[in-house]
Order: C-alpha cells, then sequence, then structure tokens
C-alpha cells in the first residue's frame, strides 16, 4: 500500500482468529491506520488480498457495513451534531442496536449527551467514536487507537468494554502505542513498523523474547568487581554503568542472583537497593523499532 | 448489560435508513444560523426591499409582488440546494461523516436520497413561510393548479440540477474553498444570474445566455408558471440537463475524504 513514494505498508500477512482480540502495534507512521483502513475498505492496496469475514471490503463493502464495526483515528461526526444524537443515529442504520441510553451511560457520556460533538472534550469524542463502533452490534470491531487520550478510568473503562465485546463473540482488531493496553487486552500482538511486520504473539511470548534480564544495584562507588565478575556463571557479565550502580547483565537466572549475594557476603557489603528486572513489552517494543523518534 | 454486547449485525430497512438520514440533515441544516439567513432573511428582505424599491429595482410591468415573488421563491431553492448542500457536504467531508457513513449500512444511494430529501423538506419550510409574507404584501399568483403542478416539477428539478452541482464542488475542493466559493456564486448568481430580475430586462444578448443558467431557467421558469403560462419546455430541458452534467460530473471527480 503505497501514497505516492511513501510505502506505507509492505507485504504485510496478518490473520486474526475469531472472537479473540488482536492487537496491532507500533511506532507514529508505523503503517497501523493504513492497515486498518485498507480492511475497512477505504484504501485499495496495490498489490496483495485482503479478506474480511470472508469478503473483499472494497467491492462486498456494503455486506460488511452492517457486520463490522469501526472508530476511526479522528473525526467521523457532524460539528453540530449532539452526542446522542449522532450514536442513535447510527443506531438507527441497524437492525438490533444496542440500547442507546445504557450504552451512554456505560461510557460515561450521560452527562455531555446533549452536547455538540464540537465542545466535547478529546476523550469524550473518542469515547463516542468507540460507541459509535460498537452500537450496531457488529461481529468484528476496528478499532484504531480506541484509548488514545482517555484518562485512566476511561481507560479501563474502554478495556471492560473490550473484553465484555470479546467474551460476548466479537472479534476485536485495535491499533496502540500503550504496552500495558496489549498486556491487559490482547490476545494476539503484532508489531509493525516501517509498514512490515516485525514480531507477533501473544503479549507473554513476546516480552519473554530474548529473555535477557538484569540485576540493579547500588552501593558505594569503585567496588572491585573482578572476584564477582570469575564467580559468574558464564554469559552473565557485571560493570559498573554510572558511579555506585552496577548492573549484571547477560544470562540472568537464578544462579547468578545466588553468586551475586554470596560475593556480597563476601564482601560484607549490604546494597542500599537490588532489582531484578524483566524485560517489559516495552523494551522489547523498543529493540524491535528502535529508539530513535519517528518523523 | 454484558450478555447484550453480543453480536447481532443487520442493517435497518432501507426506508427506515434514508428516513433517519433525512431528518438528520434536516436538523443540522435548520440548526445553522448562517445557513438560515441565506434561507429565510435574504429572500424575505429581497421581497420586502424590492417592493418598495421601485426605481432602484426595476423589474418591468406588472404588480411588483407578483414579478418580485417567483424569484424569490427561486433564490430560497437555490439557497437550500446549492449553497447550504454544498457548505455542508465540504466540511461533512472534512470532518471525516461521508468516511465514518461510508463504513455503515447506509448505501451512497441512500446517503444522496436522505440528502435530497432534507433538502426538499427545508425548501418546503422556506415556501411556506415566504409564500404567506408574499400573500400577506398583496402577491395573487394565477394559473391555479396547474402553476402548483408547474412549481412543484420546477423545484424538483431546480433542487437537483443545484444539489449535483453543489456536490460536484463540495467534493473537489476543500471545505474552505468550498464555504467561499459557494457563498460567492449565490451572491453572483443572485445579482446578475436573472434569477430575482425578470430575463426580460436584461439586455438581449445578456437573457438569452441567462436563460441557460440554472438560475435563470428556475427563476424565469417560475415566473412563467406563477403568472399562469406554464413551464416553458426550454427552463425543463435546462435544468435536466444540468442535472444530468453536474451528476455524471460529480460522480467521477468526488472524493470521499
Ligand atoms: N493519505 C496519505 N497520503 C500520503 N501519505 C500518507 C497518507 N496516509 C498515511 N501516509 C503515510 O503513510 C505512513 C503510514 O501512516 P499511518 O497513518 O498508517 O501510520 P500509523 O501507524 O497509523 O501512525 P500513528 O501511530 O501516528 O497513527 C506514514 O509515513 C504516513 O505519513
Ligand atoms: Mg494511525
Amino acid at each position: 500500500m503505497t501514497y505516492g513514494e511513501v510505502i506505507a505498508v509492505d507485504r504485510l500477512d496478518l490473520e486474526v482468529a475469531e472472537g479473540t482480540v488482536t492487537a496491532v502495534l507500533g511506532p507514529n507512521g508505523a503503517g497501523k491506520t493504513t492497515t486498518v483502513e485498507t480492511c475497512e475498505g477505504y484504501r485499495r492496496p496495490q498489490a496483495g488480498t485482503v479478506r474480511v469475514l470472508g469478503l473483499d471490503p472494497r467491492r462486498e463493502r456494503r455486506r460488511l457495513g452492517s457486520r463490522v464495526g469501526v472508530m476511526l483515528q479522528n473525526g467521523g461526526s457532524w460539528s453540530g451534531v449532539r452526542a446522542a444524537e449522532m450514536l442513535r443515529h447510527i443506531a438507527a442504520l441497524h437492525a438490533h442496536p444496542l440500547d442507546v441510553s445504557l450504552l451512554i451511560e456505560r461510557l460515561g457520556l450521560g452527562s455531555c449527551g446533549r452536547t455538540p460533538y464540537r465542545r466535547l472534550s478529546g476523550g469524550q469524542q473518542q469515547r463516542l467514536g468507540l460507541a459509535m463502533a460498537v452500537v450496531g452490534r457488529p461481529e468484528l470491531v476496528f478499532l484504531d487507537e480506541p484509548t488514545a487520550g482517555l484518562d485512566p478510568q476511561a481507560r479501563h473503562n474502554a478495556w471492560d468494554l473490550v473484553r465484555e465485546l470479546r467474551d460476548g463473540g466479537v472479534t476485536v482488531v485495535l491499533t496502540t502505542h500503550y504496552m500495558d493496553e496489549v498486556e491487559h487486552l490482547a490476545d494476539q500482538v503484532h508489531v509493525i513498523d516501517h509498514g512490515r511486520l516485525v514480531a507477533s504473539g501473544s503479549p507473554a511470548t513476546l516480552a519473554a523474547r530474548g529473555s535477557e534480564n538484569t540485576i540493579r544495584l547500588r552501593a558505594r562507588p569503585g567496588l572491585d568487581l573482578a572476584g564477582l565478575v570469575r564467580a559468574l556463571p558464564a554469559g552473565a557479565h557485571a560493570q559498573e554503568v554510572a558511579p555506585g550502580s552496577y548492573v549484571v547483565s547477560g544470562k540472568v537466572d537464578p544462579q547468578a542472583l545466588a553468586t551475586l549475594t554470596a560475593w556480597c557476603a563476601a564482601e560484607g557489603l549490604l546494597p542500599e537497593s537490588l532489582h531484578v528486572e524483566r524485560r517489559t513489552l516495552e523494551d522489547v517494543f523498543l529493540d524491535l523499532t528502535g529508539r530513535e523518534l519517528r518523523p | 448489560m454484558s450478555t447484550s454486547l453480543s453480536p447481532a449485525p443487520g442493517s435497518a430497512p432501507l426506508t427506515r435508513m434514508v428516513t433517519a438520514q433525512a431528518l438528520m440533515e434536516t436538523r443540522l441544516l435548520l440548526r445553522n444560523g448562517e445557513q438560515l439567513l441565506l434561507a429565510v432573511v435574504i429572500p424575505l428582505l429581497v421581497l420586502v426591499a424590492g417592493r418598495q424599491a421601485g426605481s432602484l429595482l426595476d423589474i418591468g410591468a406588472g404588480r411588483r409582488i407578483d414579478v418580485l415573488t417567483p424569484g424569490v421563491l427561486a433564490l430560497a431553492v437555490m439557497s437550500t440546494s446549492f449553497t447550504s448542500v454544498a457548505i455542508a457536504t465540504g466540511f461533512e467531508r472534512r470532518y471525516g461523516v461521508l468516511k465514518r457513513l461510508g463504513a455503515s449500512p447506509l448505501p451512497r444511494s441512500g446517503l444522496l436520497a436522505g440528502k435530497l430529501a432534507a433538502v426538499l423538506l427545508v425548501e418546503a419550510l422556506q415556501l411556506a413561510i415566504l409564500c404567506s409574507v408574499a400573500a400577506g404584501l398583496g402577491w395573487r399568483p394565477s394559473g391555479g393548479i396547474s402553476a402548483v403542478l408547474g412549481v412543484l416539477l420546477l423545484v424538483l428539478l431546480g433542487s437537483a440540477a443545484f444539489a449535483s452541482l453543489a456536490l460536484l464542488m463540495a467534493g473537489a475542493l476543500r471545505a474552505e474553498a468550498t464555504l467561499a466559493a459557494a457563498n460567492l456564486v449565490y451572491l453572483m448568481l443572485l445579482v446578475a444570474g436573472g434569477i430575482v430580475v425578470p430575463l426580460a430586462r436584461y439586455p438581449e444578448s445578456v437573457s438569452a445566455h441567462l436563460e441557460l443558467l440554472p438560475s435563470g431557467a428556475l427563476g424565469q421558469g417560475l415566473r412563467d408558471v406563477l403568472s399562469g403560462s406554464g413551464p416553458g419546455l426550454l427552463h425543463v430541458v435546462v435544468l435536466l440537463a444540468w442535472t444530468i452534467i453536474g451528476t455524471s460530473l460529480a460522480v467521477r471527480t468526488f472524493r470521499w475524504e
């Protein structure tokens, strides 16, 4: 999928299982929106095939309209329309919509139901967008950054809604930048960067990738580490990364930890702090996609 | 609510979708203050001022109010079916409304039907107001039932022609450019488009051309019909032709996002 010279999505091969929550994760400009909008039928790929519920999202768009719920990354409502009015309108286009007032309450929009869209706060607009995606009771929903700009309460509320959707049998595809969102919510995560798939798996297997943990230790500066380095199991190393700040990295297992504490005992050293740090999904994400800032 | 989140997909019946869309667009049009100014206030001003300012605005023989009213009705039709539709659609495109509705069960044909129905609803309100005021000012249309049918035909055709041109404009330009251009075109046609001033008052070389514009055809057509002479074939053909041209170009050039 290209825009002029820009290759936004390049030979991406993804499959989403029914009744699961799939997260598409990637830095700004990675091609998440392009991918999702290609599935929604908004964009025509230059090559390759896309099937949604077995249908061609462009040619058979009409048949998908009632079965697929869509939350755009932004916009989608008239500026002068009232929040509840907009939701009621989308509901009226479907055969068996959710109860609009219940949904409004559920998403905490009760107090702004009569507010024109342009006067809603960013988070309220975002919640309305989420409501619009689910009100028609679709089999499949595409949510483009559903929790961007939400406060923590609203974010948890949105997560609960997504889980309930999945438990009700709805397939959810969402994009996000938030690792905790992926860890809390997704059954399957696909990391994309520069339009290509760089990793796939469950959040747990992704976080375990490489499984390189570290031990951080604070103590007085300038310790002689030679003895420790000799004693550590092969594949683990120790170094003073900043004055008084020591890191044991490489193959960090229980044996390495025992070696470290034994060495401390032998040296008569009580560290000010000692942490075993497991790699988070965020570390994996940064390793996979690099640390430089995206345009 | 956990059980009710289970899927139950399905579209509403087409008539219900189109009705919902039409009522929604009608409410939004009526809610828009600036558009109401164009839709009702300016035509009323033209009606009242034009009746008084005899020396300023030479509209020719006949009772002034009888000559003026059909043109004002045409102006009202143009304000809604052209200016309002263009501006509203331009911003619908800008705000992603068309995009979002494209992913809903409402087909594009249903969206267009809803838009046209909203236009006709608003025009019905405008015409009701303007006709009552004109009647209060002494307007006496002639032509009886055939005049009413003629008006309906011309208003329908004129709305279709103007709306298709509005969509052509809104589907190609940015929203701000559409806003500016739609108002400019409205003003130009009001002043020099043969909509309010009878074509006979223009120099002959000009009036023949004005009759080929949708504004001239609608204005003159309504004046003819309401003075009892039935819609001229030329005006009907001109409006039909603009509808066909506008629609076929809009279909080819309209960008939904
Ligand atoms: N309509 C467009 N015209 C030209 N280039 C585009 C267009 N849409 C996207 N791009 C480019 O394609 C690339 C992918 O964009 P996309 O919106 O899919 O990224 P994203 O992963 O959704 O980013 P974000 O996290 O910022 O939402 C970017 O380099 C972007 O600049
Ligand atoms: Mg995006």
